[in-house]
């Protein structure tokens, strides 16, 4: 029996020929990585374990964006932990305002992660590098400490759900409503445990910021990973960038899936996640009057270029609607200074956006744009729990930068078809 | 091992974002952590939970984030026990490298009600409604993982056997 891609790149970095799912297996890893919330309670646990060194600094990124720049004197101090800690162990991956972004778009814009890689991170969407074809899943702590100690991991290999993406989507069509379109399908653990692995005729469709959207929202369909395969588009990207040298792997023609699932790309609707789940999905034609106070542009999921052309797109020579706050969150330095480039910040500021400098923020109802009671916002991030951007009768609208932006102008959940009518 | 608790029930997806808030990561105080637990989906929780306490609720628990924090809230609130029809993958992986104690149990999760007291044997996998007489089978776990839990989690363990 064949293997998925997936397999084989936990094979070769356990030293195996070959694994099947349901394995358990001890491998080496490319890239650890912390942030500013997990980073304190995996270098607590390392203290704890009495070792003195890292078994590998040059494998290891700590990247300040949760709660940075830090917004209060706690987070500060969760800041210096990472940071004297990163002194201390010879950590160059380190990461701090005016260096740092968003870690799921840093890492891969530095070059720092790419095809072929094994990479863990103490982050739910540590998932997002799969679209370079690497194998990349979210850890907690501990097990980031253990891998900071050993530079190793212990997995047990997922099954796979293999899903066959077709044709090209539509003008307003996007990375975003693709992935909420399959989380609708299958459900919030709808792949739990399992791989994501993306193939088919569509893929080329798909630029790789979109493929960058689809694979970070695949553990909230509760999967270990979401991977694509290393077409020209992914090898351009990593041009240049990729420290390493790509490794290119592909699925065995009969590698094993536990469930195929075609998707038709030029079928899909621009489609917005309710509350308070992410697979409470509906497209444009069934959502009715959403009155909003907040849009949020920006985020792990959405905080890249291509988005912020999108968005650009729509709001260019127009104005956010009156009572409506526009926050707009580059994922990346580099982000923000194209934006500045390509005149695209003006456009934003022109439109009565505010535009933030690069943070997760209000994402996780860290900072920069918490909402009130029973107030509603359409955002780009991932997650549309209770509570999760502010008070706990708060409402999340999960979507694209198009709708996003459409939204902002129209004072309510909209579609761009909607404001360019 | 033996637990012994009364239960607090909850339903499918309970996310890490109730079960811990992300505007109270900005500390890795177990203690505080645990003042804030579980109150976005229940505000009463940390008033009543007592030590020895057990959490039961459906499919999916702890989907959402990777943070740790979620299993160190639950642990220090006093709870001894998360029963759940299914648990989110990095949740489960999480709970036992900090040395909470869970099973999986849709039987149980589906019978058992709120304030029900339950005596649990973590070895055998026996779950028994001490108010209802119904007993459960979950699958216990193997040994080596039940030594990481009673250690505590994985790094005291790995520091008891002498290999860090």
């Amino acid at each position: 029996m064949g293997m998925t891609m997936s397999e084989k790149i936990l094979a070769a970095h356990a030293g195996l020929e070959s694994v099947k799912s349901g394995r358990l297996i001890s491998a080496k890893v490319d890239l650890a990585l912390a942030n500013d919330i997990t980073g304190p309670v995996a270098i607590k646990e390392f203290g704890k374990s009495g070792t003195k060194t890292v078994a590998d600094a040059s494998k290891i990124a700590l990247v300040m964006d949760h709660f940075a720049p830090n917004k209060d004197i706690k987070s500060a101090q969760q800041c210096k932990t990472c940071r004297d800690f990163a002194a201390e162990q010879g950590i160059e991956n380190f990461f701090d305002v005016g260096a740092m972004g968003i870690e799921h778009a840093l890492l891969p814009e530095r070059g720092l992660v790419g095809a072929g890689d094994l990479v863990i991170g103490a982050d739910s969407h540590t998932c997002t590098y799969g679209a370079l074809g690497a194998f990349s899943t979210g850890v907690g702590s501990t097990d980031l400490a253990a891998a900071m100690i050993s530079g190793e991991c212990w997995f047990k290999v997922p099954a796979a759900i293999k899903i066959v993406l077709h044709g090209k989507p539509t003008r307003y069509v996007t990375g975003k409503d693709v992935i909420l379109h399959i989380i609708g399908l299958i459900g919030v653990d709808g792949a739990l445990y399992k791989s994501m692995e993306f193939v088919g005729d569509g893929v080329k469709n798909l630029g790789i910021d979109d493929r960058f959207t689809i694979c970070n929202m695949a553990i909230e369909a509760g999967a270990k990973n979401g991977i694509f395969p290393v077409d020209e588009t992914a090898l351009q990207y990593m041009k240049g960038r990729f420290v390493r040298e790509p490794r290119i792997y592909a699925a065995d023609d009969d590698a094993e899936y536990e469930k195929v699932i075609d998707i038709d790309l030029s079928s899909l609707k621009p489609t917005v996640s309710f509350p308070h789940l992410p697979e409470n999905v509906r497209t444009c034609n069934e959502w009715g009057d959403i009155k909003i106070d907040q849009v949020i542009i920006g985020s792990c999921t959405n905080g890249r270029i291509s988005d912020m052309r999108a968005a650009a797109e729509i709001l260019k020579g127009r104005k956010v609607a009156e009572n409506v706050r526009c926050i707009i969150i580059p994922a990346t330095n580099r982000v923000y200074l194209q934006m500045i480039r390509e005149g695209i910040a003006e456009t934003f500021i022109e439109a009565g956006a505010v535009v933030s400098t690069p943070t997760c923020g209000p994402c996780l109802g860290g900072h920069m744009g918490i909402l009130a009671e029973n107030e509603r916002a359409v955002s780009t991030t991932n997650r549309n729990f209770v509570g999760r951007m502010g008070h706990s009768s708060s409402e999340i609208y999960l979507a694209s930068p198009y709708i996003a932006a459409a939204s902002a102008i129209a004072g309510k959940l909209a579609s761009p078809e909607d404001i360019l009518k | 091992m033996k637990i012994s608790g009364n239960v607090f029930k909850y339903g499918d997806n309970v996310d890490t974002d109730v079960i811990i808030p992300a505007r109270y990561l900005n500390t890795v105080s177990e203690k505080e952590l645990a003042s804030h637990c579980m109150e976005d989906i229940d505000a009463n929780f940390v008033k009543e939970v007592k030590p020895g306490d057990i959490i039961v609720a459906g499919e999916n628990f702890g989907c959402g984030s990777s943070r740790e924090h979620a299993p160190l809230a639950i642990k220090a609130s006093g709870v001894s026990l998360v029963i759940a029809e299914s648990f989110a993958r990095i949740f489960y992986r999480n709970s036992i490298n900090i040395g909470l104690s869970i099973l999986e149990c849709p039987a149980a999760a589906k019978a058992v009600k709120a304030g029900d007291k339950l005596i649990c044997d973590l070895d055998s996998g026996v779950i028994c409604d001490v108010s209802t007489g119904e007993k459960f089978q979950s699958e216990p776990f193997p040994p080596f993982i039940s030594e990481i839990i009673a250690d505590g989690g994985l790094i005291p363990h790995l520091s008891k056997k002498g290999e860090l």
